[in-house]
């Protein structure tokens, strides 16, 4: 087709807007299912990290949940945070109950080479070794570092992404506990 | 008969990865296994039959010299389309194939088609051409994957053929993929006769 | 210190194209002589760098006040197209001899995934500073988009020169031409690996 100013300006114009309707529509109904699928990923890693209890989840702060029972008595914080590995940002989200234990932690995403580093997920000899810990406050090192947890082999900054990113969940957790003694002093 | 033709095109005569060594970005990339190449892959099948079949039906009605940037308009919309569902319904593969989806915009395959078939076809043979080539990306993504994945984690598809310990963690990594891209090219070459 | 990390990492550990995969089309298309391979590696750098500038830009003043966010892969390459067309025509009236080694390079980077990828990675992706998570602010934005496009110039005149060599050396009939480059190219990825301690 021969082009002129009057219908490029057209059929580019035109083109433009029906590919921005189209948009719209497809951005309007899918936003709702985005949404939650966004949700149920982190409702089911707040579950996965957390003692079973009935009762409910609430949002104390952006990225920090507590797990209240029943009866009003707290069961565990669930803590999002993270720290940069070696492809970018791992992502966790870390539960500790009120004694500052941890109970479980989940990797919510990360971009770990596949085979190495992203053994985080698959590999029960290190998130293993996160279950049940109680820290006494004191930081979580790898013995490369000092510390006293085992590398993922190959992987050491992964490992070390991971227990920095649930070093820093231990940190809000302990901030809030020591607010929270504050307030009822 | 033209259809099939038109589709075996696409797969063996002019396979957009192993003959016109289009599209490399994404075939290198996200073949660390054989489960995500063939999703990569029929991402950018998805994208090609509906923008093959649009620029088809639009062709007649754009000036030349605004061609290129109403192809890119409409390709980018069905990309961002794409985006949005698999969003909101594969969330796990969104994740793992990341940057990538949004970079089927710029695959040279997707505009190469619309420029060479698709205006100059009529829709039907131009949605057949863009599922030969569609298949012909997904069969040669795949097959990356699994020489991948087999060698350096020793499974196919997650299943475990051999410990994951004796797998050559390179191939999983950047300089595997080139690596054995270049030997899936000699071989296709070897078995099409080209060579 | 900030900068300096940010740059090393963007030219040497996570290389655009021998780790990050982006723009390979270019790689192996003009890679079999150095002298277009610097050519292409300069119209790169320039595209890159002003791009993300210009995206950036768009993304945190227009889109992201919007909600139109959905709207970043979209408005990007119409951006990058009108973008490389005008650097086209303003270098033919202003600067013709650069015209003239960068010309000829240019409207291919349209389709250089490198130069949306590299805008998306910028808006999208959050970088580590000193222990803590958040996205690039201008500044940081352009330098990492400047070094990420010399990693590409570098990676690509390494690349061209062992081309060169390597069109006179004696390989099997199916191995000539793309294959040997590809397992080449992977061989130089192997030795990028090892900066991998780096930062």
């Amino acid at each position: 087709m021969q082009s002129s100013f009057k219908n490029m300006v057209f059929s580019l114009g035109g083109i433009c807007l029906v590919c921005a309707a189209l948009l719209g529509v497809v951005y309007y109904y899918t936003a709702g299912p985005i949404a939650e699928a966004v949700k149920a990923k982190q409702d089911a890693a707040i579950s996965a990290v957390l003692p079973s209890f009935d009762g409910k989840i609430d949002e104390l702060e952006p990225n920090i949940y507590i797990g209240k029972a029943s009866d009003g008595s707290v069961v565990g914080y669930a803590i999002l945070s993270s720290a940069s590995g070696y492809g970018g940002a791992v992502t966790l989200m870390t539960g500790i109950t009120a004694d500052g234990t941890i109970y479980n932690v989940q990797v919510l995403s990360h971009s770990e080479t596949p085979g190495l580093g992203a053994k985080c997920t698959t590999d029960e000899g290190f998130y293993g070794q996160f279950r049940n810990l109680n820290s006494q406050g004191s930081i979580l090192r790898l013995k490369k570092d000092g510390g006293s947890l085992n590398a993922i082999s190959a992987a050491t900054i992964t490992s070390r992404a991971y227990t920095n990113a649930v070093n820093s969940a231990l940190e809000i957790f302990y901030g809030l506990i020591e607010e929270e003694n504050y307030e009822e002093d | 008969m033209k259809k099939i033709k038109l589709i075996l095109n696409g797969i063996i005569k002019e396979n957009p990865t192993f003959v016109l060594l289009l599209g490399m970005c994404p075939t290198l990339a996200t073949t660390t296994s054989a489960i995500n190449g063939m999703s990569m892959g029929l991402a950018t099948m998805a994208v090609l039959i509906l923008s093959n079949m649009a620029i088809s039906a639009c062709a007649r009605i754009i000036p030349d010299k605004v061609r290129i940037p109403c192809y890119i308009v409409l390709i980018a919309t069905f990309v961002t389309i794409l985006q949005l569902l698999m969003q909101a319904f594969v969330p796990d593969i969104y994740e793992k194939l990341g940057l990538f989806i949004p970079l089927i915009v710029v695959n040279c395959i997707v505009l190469g088609r619309a420029e060479a078939f698709a205006s100059k076809n009529s829709i039907l043979d131009s949605a057949f051409d863009g599922l030969g080539i569609g298949l012909g990306f997904t069969i040669a993504l795949t097959l990356l994957g699994i020489v991948r994945e087999f060698l350096g984690a020793g499974s196919i598809f997650g299943y475990q053929i051999f410990p994951a310990d004796y797998g050559c963690i390179a191939f999983i990594l950047a300089p595997g993929a080139f690596i054995v891209l270049g030997y899936l090219i000699v071989i296709f070459k070897k078995l099409t006769k080209q060579a | 210190m900030e900068y300096v990390i940010i740059f090393i990492s963007a030219i040497f550990v996570n290389n655009i194209l021998l780790s990050q995969f982006l723009g390979i089309c270019p790689f192996l298309g003009v890679s079999s002589k150095k002298s277009t391979a610097i050519g292409m590696s300069g119209a790169v750098c320039f595209v890159i760098t002003l791009a993300t500038v210009v995206t950036f830009l768009l993304n945190n003043y227009v889109l992201a006040p919007l909600k139109l966010e959905f709207l970043q892969t979209i408005s990007f390459i119409l951006v990058i197209a009108a973008l490389v067309q005008s650097v086209e025509i303003i270098l033919k009236k202003i600067a013709p001899s650069l015209y003239q080694a960068l010309g000829i390079f240019l409207p291919l980077i349209t389709t250089n995934c490198a130069v949306l990828g590299v805008a998306l990675t910028v808006v999208t992706k959050q970088f580590d500073f000193s222990g803590t998570m958040q996205s690039l602010n201008l500044l940081e934005a352009t330098v990492y988009a400047f070094a990420t496009s010399l990693g590409y110039g570098l990676a690509m005149i390494i690349f061209s020169s062992l081309r060169e060599h390597l069109a006179l050396a004696n390989v099997p009939k199916a191995f000539k031409g793309i294959p040997i480059a590809l397992i080449t190219a992977g061989i130089l990825a192997l030795a990028f690996m090892g900066f991998s301690g780096l930062v």
